[in-house]
Protein backbone atom coordinates (compact mmCIF):
# COMPACT_ATOMS: atom_id res chain seq x y z
CA UNK A 1 0.00 0.00 0.00
CA UNK A 2 1.45 3.30 -1.04
CA UNK A 3 1.55 5.84 1.74
CA UNK A 4 0.05 9.17 0.80
CA UNK A 5 2.53 11.97 1.49
CA UNK A 6 1.44 14.53 4.07
CA UNK A 7 0.32 17.72 2.34
CA UNK A 8 2.03 21.02 3.23
CA UNK A 9 0.69 22.17 6.61
CA UNK A 10 -0.56 25.34 4.94
CA UNK A 11 -3.27 23.23 3.27
CA UNK A 12 -4.72 22.45 6.71
CA UNK A 13 -4.69 26.12 7.63
CA UNK A 14 -6.38 27.08 4.37
CA UNK A 15 -9.08 24.46 4.79
CA UNK A 16 -9.79 24.55 8.52
CA UNK A 17 -8.38 27.66 10.24
CA UNK A 18 -11.63 29.60 10.19
CA UNK A 19 -13.72 26.74 11.52
CA UNK A 20 -11.22 25.89 14.26
CA UNK A 21 -11.30 29.55 15.26
CA UNK A 22 -15.10 29.62 15.33
CA UNK A 23 -15.23 26.37 17.27
CA UNK A 24 -12.93 27.79 19.94
CA UNK A 25 -14.80 31.09 20.17
CA UNK A 26 -18.00 29.09 20.70
CA UNK A 27 -16.46 26.77 23.30
CA UNK A 28 -14.13 28.99 25.35
CA UNK A 29 -15.30 32.50 24.43
CA UNK A 30 -13.60 35.18 22.34
CA UNK A 31 -10.99 36.13 24.96
CA UNK A 32 -9.51 32.68 25.59
CA UNK A 33 -10.04 31.67 21.97
CA UNK A 34 -6.92 33.53 20.83
CA UNK A 35 -4.62 31.48 23.07
CA UNK A 36 -6.50 28.23 22.52
CA UNK A 37 -6.24 28.80 18.79
CA UNK A 38 -2.44 29.23 18.84
CA UNK A 39 -2.06 26.26 21.17
CA UNK A 40 -4.20 24.08 18.91
CA UNK A 41 -2.20 24.85 15.80
CA UNK A 42 1.19 24.58 17.49
CA UNK A 43 0.24 21.19 18.95
CA UNK A 44 -0.93 20.07 15.51
CA UNK A 45 2.24 21.39 13.85
CA UNK A 46 4.41 19.63 16.42
CA UNK A 47 2.75 16.25 15.90
CA UNK A 48 2.17 16.58 12.16
CA UNK A 49 5.29 14.93 10.66
CA UNK A 50 4.70 11.78 12.75
CA UNK A 51 1.04 11.52 11.81
CA UNK A 52 0.42 8.01 10.45
CA UNK A 53 -3.07 8.41 9.10
CA UNK A 54 -3.75 11.54 7.08
CA UNK A 55 -7.21 10.40 5.95
CA UNK A 56 -9.12 12.51 8.50
CA UNK A 57 -7.07 15.62 9.16
CA UNK A 58 -10.14 17.65 10.06
CA UNK A 59 -11.23 15.17 12.72
CA UNK A 60 -7.68 15.09 14.06
CA UNK A 61 -7.53 18.90 14.26
CA UNK A 62 -10.85 19.18 16.08
CA UNK A 63 -9.80 16.53 18.57
CA UNK A 64 -6.78 18.70 19.39
CA UNK A 65 -8.92 21.85 19.47
CA UNK A 66 -11.36 20.17 21.85
CA UNK A 67 -8.52 19.21 24.23
CA UNK A 68 -7.18 22.76 24.22
CA UNK A 69 -10.70 24.08 24.86
CA UNK A 70 -11.05 21.74 27.86
CA UNK A 71 -7.71 23.01 29.23
CA UNK A 72 -9.03 26.56 29.07
CA UNK A 73 -12.42 25.74 30.58
CA UNK A 74 -10.69 23.92 33.46
CA UNK A 75 -8.20 26.71 33.99
CA UNK A 76 -11.06 29.16 34.12
CA UNK A 77 -12.93 26.96 36.59
CA UNK A 78 -9.84 26.96 38.83
CA UNK A 79 -9.68 30.73 38.93
CA UNK A 80 -13.45 30.76 38.98
CA UNK A 81 -15.83 33.27 40.33
CA UNK A 82 -19.19 31.65 41.07
CA UNK A 83 -21.01 33.69 38.44
CA UNK A 84 -20.18 33.54 34.74
CA UNK A 85 -17.91 36.32 33.59
CA UNK A 86 -20.04 38.55 31.41
CA UNK A 87 -17.01 39.88 29.59
CA UNK A 88 -16.40 36.39 28.22
CA UNK A 89 -19.79 36.23 26.54
CA UNK A 90 -20.56 37.97 23.29
CA UNK A 91 -22.87 40.84 24.09
CA UNK A 92 -26.39 40.73 22.75
CA UNK A 93 -27.64 44.00 21.28
CA UNK A 94 -30.43 45.46 23.34
CA UNK A 95 -32.54 47.11 20.69
CA UNK A 96 -33.93 44.13 18.84
CA UNK A 97 -37.66 43.66 18.75
CA UNK A 98 -39.40 40.73 20.44
CA UNK A 99 -39.12 37.37 18.74
CA UNK A 100 -36.15 38.49 16.70
CA UNK A 101 -33.25 36.17 17.38
CA UNK A 102 -29.95 37.64 16.30
CA UNK A 103 -26.67 35.86 15.72
CA UNK A 104 -25.36 37.50 18.85
CA UNK A 105 -28.24 36.13 20.93
CA UNK A 106 -27.50 32.71 19.62
CA UNK A 107 -23.79 33.01 20.34
CA UNK A 108 -24.61 34.04 23.90
CA UNK A 109 -27.05 31.17 24.28
CA UNK A 110 -24.47 28.69 22.98
CA UNK A 111 -21.85 30.15 25.30
CA UNK A 112 -24.23 29.60 28.23
CA UNK A 113 -24.74 25.88 27.52
CA UNK A 114 -23.12 23.31 29.81
CA UNK A 115 -19.59 22.40 28.62
CA UNK A 116 -20.40 19.09 26.95
CA UNK A 117 -23.51 20.34 25.20
CA UNK A 118 -21.72 23.45 24.02
CA UNK A 119 -18.81 21.44 22.64
CA UNK A 120 -21.07 18.89 20.97
CA UNK A 121 -23.21 21.61 19.40
CA UNK A 122 -20.13 23.48 18.20
CA UNK A 123 -18.61 20.34 16.69
CA UNK A 124 -21.88 19.48 15.02
CA UNK A 125 -22.70 22.87 13.54
CA UNK A 126 -19.33 24.52 13.05
CA UNK A 127 -17.16 21.54 12.19
CA UNK A 128 -20.03 19.62 10.56
CA UNK A 129 -18.91 16.53 12.43
CA UNK A 130 -20.78 13.25 12.29
CA UNK A 131 -21.82 11.89 15.68
CA UNK A 132 -19.04 9.31 15.49
CA UNK A 133 -16.51 12.12 14.99
CA UNK A 134 -17.97 14.13 17.86
CA UNK A 135 -17.66 11.01 20.03
CA UNK A 136 -14.02 10.59 19.03
CA UNK A 137 -13.13 14.25 19.55
CA UNK A 138 -14.85 14.39 22.93
CA UNK A 139 -13.75 10.91 23.96
CA UNK A 140 -17.29 9.87 24.80
CA UNK A 141 -19.67 7.25 23.32
CA UNK A 142 -21.62 7.93 20.18
CA UNK A 143 -25.03 7.82 21.94
CA UNK A 144 -23.64 10.30 24.47
CA UNK A 145 -22.51 12.56 21.63
CA UNK A 146 -25.95 12.40 20.09
CA UNK A 147 -27.60 13.09 23.44
CA UNK A 148 -25.41 16.12 24.09
CA UNK A 149 -26.23 17.64 20.72
CA UNK A 150 -29.95 17.08 21.22
CA UNK A 151 -30.02 18.36 24.77
CA UNK A 152 -28.06 21.39 23.66
CA UNK A 153 -30.51 22.04 20.85
CA UNK A 154 -33.45 21.59 23.19
CA UNK A 155 -32.07 24.12 25.60
CA UNK A 156 -31.38 26.60 22.78
CA UNK A 157 -34.91 26.17 21.52
CA UNK A 158 -36.28 26.85 24.99
CA UNK A 159 -34.14 29.98 25.25
CA UNK A 160 -35.43 31.12 21.97
CA UNK A 161 -39.11 30.70 22.67
CA UNK A 162 -38.83 32.14 26.14
CA UNK B 1 -39.90 13.69 19.55
CA UNK B 2 -43.07 15.16 18.08
CA UNK B 3 -43.51 16.72 14.66
CA UNK B 4 -43.41 20.34 15.82
CA UNK B 5 -40.25 19.83 17.80
CA UNK B 6 -38.63 18.12 14.87
CA UNK B 7 -39.48 20.97 12.55
CA UNK B 8 -38.18 23.47 15.07
CA UNK B 9 -34.99 21.45 15.44
CA UNK B 10 -34.39 21.54 11.72
CA UNK B 11 -34.90 25.27 11.68
CA UNK B 12 -32.73 25.72 14.76
CA UNK B 13 -29.97 23.74 13.10
CA UNK B 14 -30.13 25.93 10.05
CA UNK B 15 -30.00 29.07 12.14
CA UNK B 16 -27.13 27.69 14.20
CA UNK B 17 -25.08 26.79 11.16
CA UNK B 18 -25.56 30.24 9.69
CA UNK B 19 -24.92 32.06 12.95
CA UNK B 20 -21.91 30.09 14.17
CA UNK B 21 -20.16 30.33 10.85
CA UNK B 22 -19.23 33.91 10.63
CA UNK B 23 -21.49 36.64 11.83
CA UNK B 24 -21.21 40.17 10.60
CA UNK B 25 -18.20 41.14 12.65
CA UNK B 26 -16.24 37.94 12.47
CA UNK B 27 -12.60 38.40 13.35
CA UNK B 28 -10.33 36.50 10.98
CA UNK B 29 -8.14 33.87 12.65
CA UNK B 30 -4.76 35.25 13.69
CA UNK B 31 -1.56 34.16 11.94
CA UNK B 32 0.38 31.36 13.60
CA UNK B 33 3.61 32.05 11.69
CA UNK B 34 5.47 33.95 14.43
CA UNK B 35 4.40 31.56 17.18
CA UNK B 36 5.39 28.57 15.05
CA UNK B 37 8.80 30.08 14.30
CA UNK B 38 9.36 30.99 17.96
CA UNK B 39 8.54 27.39 18.94
CA UNK B 40 11.02 26.09 16.35
CA UNK B 41 8.20 24.45 14.42
CA UNK B 42 8.32 26.42 11.19
CA UNK B 43 10.52 24.05 9.18
CA UNK B 44 9.68 25.63 5.83
CA UNK B 45 8.38 29.12 5.08
CA UNK B 46 7.35 29.71 1.49
CA UNK B 47 6.17 32.46 -0.81
CA UNK B 48 5.34 33.10 -4.43
CA UNK B 49 7.06 35.57 -6.70
CA UNK B 50 5.94 36.77 -10.13
CA UNK B 51 8.84 37.20 -12.49
CA UNK B 52 9.78 37.51 -16.19
CA UNK B 53 10.27 33.74 -16.15
CA UNK B 54 6.83 33.05 -14.69
CA UNK B 55 5.67 32.32 -11.18
CA UNK B 56 8.35 31.15 -8.77
CA UNK B 57 7.93 29.44 -5.42
CA UNK B 58 10.61 30.20 -2.84
CA UNK B 59 11.05 28.00 0.22
CA UNK B 60 13.28 28.77 3.19
CA UNK B 61 14.35 26.74 6.19
CA UNK B 62 15.73 28.45 9.31
CA UNK B 63 19.17 28.06 7.67
CA UNK B 64 18.33 29.84 4.46
CA UNK B 65 16.77 29.59 1.03
CA UNK B 66 16.53 25.88 0.20
CA UNK B 67 14.38 25.73 -2.90
CA UNK B 68 13.45 27.97 -5.78
CA UNK B 69 10.99 26.32 -8.12
CA UNK B 70 9.55 27.27 -11.46
CA UNK B 71 5.79 26.85 -11.41
CA UNK B 72 4.15 25.93 -14.68
CA UNK B 73 0.44 26.49 -15.24
CA UNK B 74 -1.62 24.38 -12.83
CA UNK B 75 1.44 22.85 -11.21
CA UNK B 76 1.60 24.82 -7.98
CA UNK B 77 0.09 22.12 -5.76
CA UNK B 78 2.48 19.53 -7.15
CA UNK B 79 5.45 21.86 -6.63
CA UNK B 80 4.45 22.56 -3.02
CA UNK B 81 3.80 18.88 -2.31
CA UNK B 82 7.25 18.05 -3.66
CA UNK B 83 8.85 20.62 -1.35
CA UNK B 84 6.90 19.23 1.64
CA UNK B 85 8.13 15.76 0.76
CA UNK B 86 11.76 16.75 0.30
CA UNK B 87 12.13 19.28 3.11
CA UNK B 88 9.36 18.90 5.69
CA UNK B 89 5.55 18.94 5.78
CA UNK B 90 5.77 21.60 8.52
CA UNK B 91 5.42 24.19 5.81
CA UNK B 92 3.52 27.47 6.04
CA UNK B 93 3.00 30.33 3.60
CA UNK B 94 4.95 33.19 5.17
CA UNK B 95 5.83 35.78 2.51
CA UNK B 96 7.37 38.24 4.99
CA UNK B 97 9.99 35.64 5.88
CA UNK B 98 11.13 35.62 2.25
CA UNK B 99 11.35 39.37 1.78
CA UNK B 100 15.14 39.30 1.35
CA UNK B 101 15.37 36.69 -1.41
CA UNK B 102 12.32 38.14 -3.14
CA UNK B 103 13.89 41.58 -3.14
CA UNK B 104 17.21 40.29 -4.48
CA UNK B 105 15.44 38.35 -7.22
CA UNK B 106 13.34 41.38 -8.19
CA UNK B 107 16.54 43.40 -8.51
CA UNK B 108 18.18 40.65 -10.54
CA UNK B 109 15.25 40.50 -12.96
CA UNK B 110 15.37 44.28 -13.28
CA UNK B 111 19.06 44.03 -14.26
CA UNK B 112 20.14 45.82 -11.09
CA UNK B 113 21.75 42.89 -9.26
CA UNK B 114 24.68 40.74 -10.35
CA UNK B 115 25.16 38.52 -7.31
CA UNK B 116 22.96 37.03 -4.59
CA UNK B 117 23.78 37.41 -0.93
CA UNK B 118 20.90 35.59 0.75
CA UNK B 119 21.77 32.69 3.04
CA UNK B 120 21.33 29.34 1.32
CA UNK B 121 20.44 25.95 2.73
CA UNK B 122 22.07 23.40 0.42
CA UNK B 123 20.52 20.30 1.99
CA UNK B 124 18.77 19.30 -1.24
CA UNK B 125 22.07 19.03 -3.10
CA UNK B 126 23.99 15.76 -3.21
CA UNK B 127 27.77 16.04 -2.82
CA UNK B 128 28.42 15.81 -6.53
CA UNK B 129 25.64 18.25 -7.39
CA UNK B 130 27.03 20.61 -4.79
CA UNK B 131 30.51 20.48 -6.40
CA UNK B 132 29.07 21.06 -9.87
CA UNK B 133 26.80 23.91 -8.80
CA UNK B 134 29.57 25.53 -6.77
CA UNK B 135 31.59 25.50 -10.01
CA UNK B 136 28.75 27.24 -11.87
CA UNK B 137 28.58 29.85 -9.14
CA UNK B 138 32.12 30.83 -10.19
CA UNK B 139 30.96 31.77 -13.70
CA UNK B 140 30.63 35.55 -13.61
CA UNK B 141 27.36 37.36 -14.26
CA UNK B 142 26.76 37.66 -17.99
CA UNK B 143 29.37 35.01 -18.77
CA UNK B 144 28.96 31.42 -19.87
CA UNK B 145 30.89 28.15 -19.57
CA UNK B 146 30.61 24.71 -21.17
CA UNK B 147 29.45 21.51 -19.47
CA UNK B 148 32.99 20.20 -19.86
CA UNK B 149 34.53 23.20 -18.14
CA UNK B 150 32.10 22.91 -15.28
CA UNK B 151 32.74 19.17 -14.92
CA UNK B 152 36.47 19.83 -14.87
CA UNK B 153 36.10 22.53 -12.25
CA UNK B 154 34.01 20.08 -10.20
CA UNK B 155 36.90 17.59 -10.33
CA UNK B 156 35.35 15.17 -12.84
CA UNK B 157 36.66 16.21 -16.27
CA UNK B 158 35.14 13.16 -17.96
CA UNK B 159 31.86 13.45 -16.12
CA UNK B 160 30.28 16.18 -18.20
CA UNK B 161 27.14 14.14 -18.81
CA UNK B 162 26.75 13.58 -15.07
CA UNK B 163 27.43 17.28 -14.62
CA UNK B 164 24.59 18.01 -17.03
CA UNK B 165 22.28 15.85 -14.94
CA UNK B 166 23.43 17.55 -11.77
CA UNK B 167 22.65 20.95 -13.28
CA UNK B 168 19.25 19.65 -14.34
CA UNK B 169 18.43 18.79 -10.74
CA UNK B 170 19.44 22.21 -9.40
CA UNK B 171 17.06 22.97 -6.48
CA UNK B 172 18.10 26.64 -6.53
CA UNK B 173 18.07 27.76 -10.17
CA UNK B 174 18.92 31.41 -10.93
CA UNK B 175 20.63 31.79 -7.53
CA UNK B 176 22.99 28.95 -8.43
CA UNK B 177 23.37 29.99 -12.06
CA UNK B 178 23.20 26.73 -14.00
CA UNK B 179 21.68 28.75 -16.86
CA UNK B 180 25.20 30.01 -17.66
CA UNK B 181 26.31 26.54 -18.78
CA UNK B 182 26.10 25.84 -22.53
CA UNK B 183 27.19 23.18 -25.03
CA UNK B 184 30.76 23.53 -26.30
CA UNK B 185 29.41 24.10 -29.84
CA UNK B 186 27.54 27.14 -28.56
CA UNK B 187 24.18 25.35 -28.36
CA UNK B 188 21.96 26.21 -25.42
CA UNK B 189 21.98 22.70 -23.96
CA UNK B 190 19.18 21.93 -21.53
CA UNK B 191 17.54 23.72 -18.64
CA UNK B 192 15.57 22.70 -15.60
CA UNK B 193 12.87 25.27 -16.35
CA UNK B 194 12.84 24.86 -20.11
CA UNK B 195 14.96 26.63 -22.73
CA UNK B 196 12.75 29.73 -22.95
CA UNK B 197 13.54 30.55 -19.37
CA UNK B 198 17.25 29.95 -19.98
CA UNK B 199 17.18 32.37 -22.94
CA UNK B 200 15.37 34.98 -20.87
CA UNK B 201 17.89 34.78 -18.03
CA UNK B 202 20.86 35.01 -20.41
CA UNK B 203 19.25 38.01 -22.12
CA UNK B 204 18.70 39.76 -18.78
CA UNK B 205 22.37 39.28 -17.97
CA UNK B 206 23.51 40.61 -21.34
CA UNK B 207 21.67 43.79 -20.55
CA UNK B 208 18.94 45.87 -22.19
CA UNK B 209 18.77 46.11 -25.95
CA UNK B 210 20.14 42.64 -26.54
CA UNK B 211 18.07 39.69 -27.71
CA UNK B 212 18.33 36.04 -26.85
Amino acid sequence: MATVPLPPFQNLLDAHARDVHRFLIATVGPVDAEDAYQETWLAALRAYPQLRDASNLRGWLFTIAHRKAIDHVRARARRATPVPEPAELPQAPAADGPGRVTDDDLWSAVAALPDKQRTAVALRFIADSAYAEIATAMEISEPAARRNVHEGLKRLREERTR
Amino acid sequence: MNETNHREDVEMERTLRAALRGGRDEVPPPSIVDAAAAAGLLDVAYARLDSPVGTLVLASTPRGLARLAYVDEGQEDAVLQDIALRLSPRMIAAPARLDEPRRELDEYFAGRRRAFHVALDLRLLSNFTRRVLTATAAIPYGGVATYKEVATAAGSPRGFRAAGNALGSNPLPIVLPCHRVLHSGGGLGGYTGGLNRKRTLLAIERGPGTTA
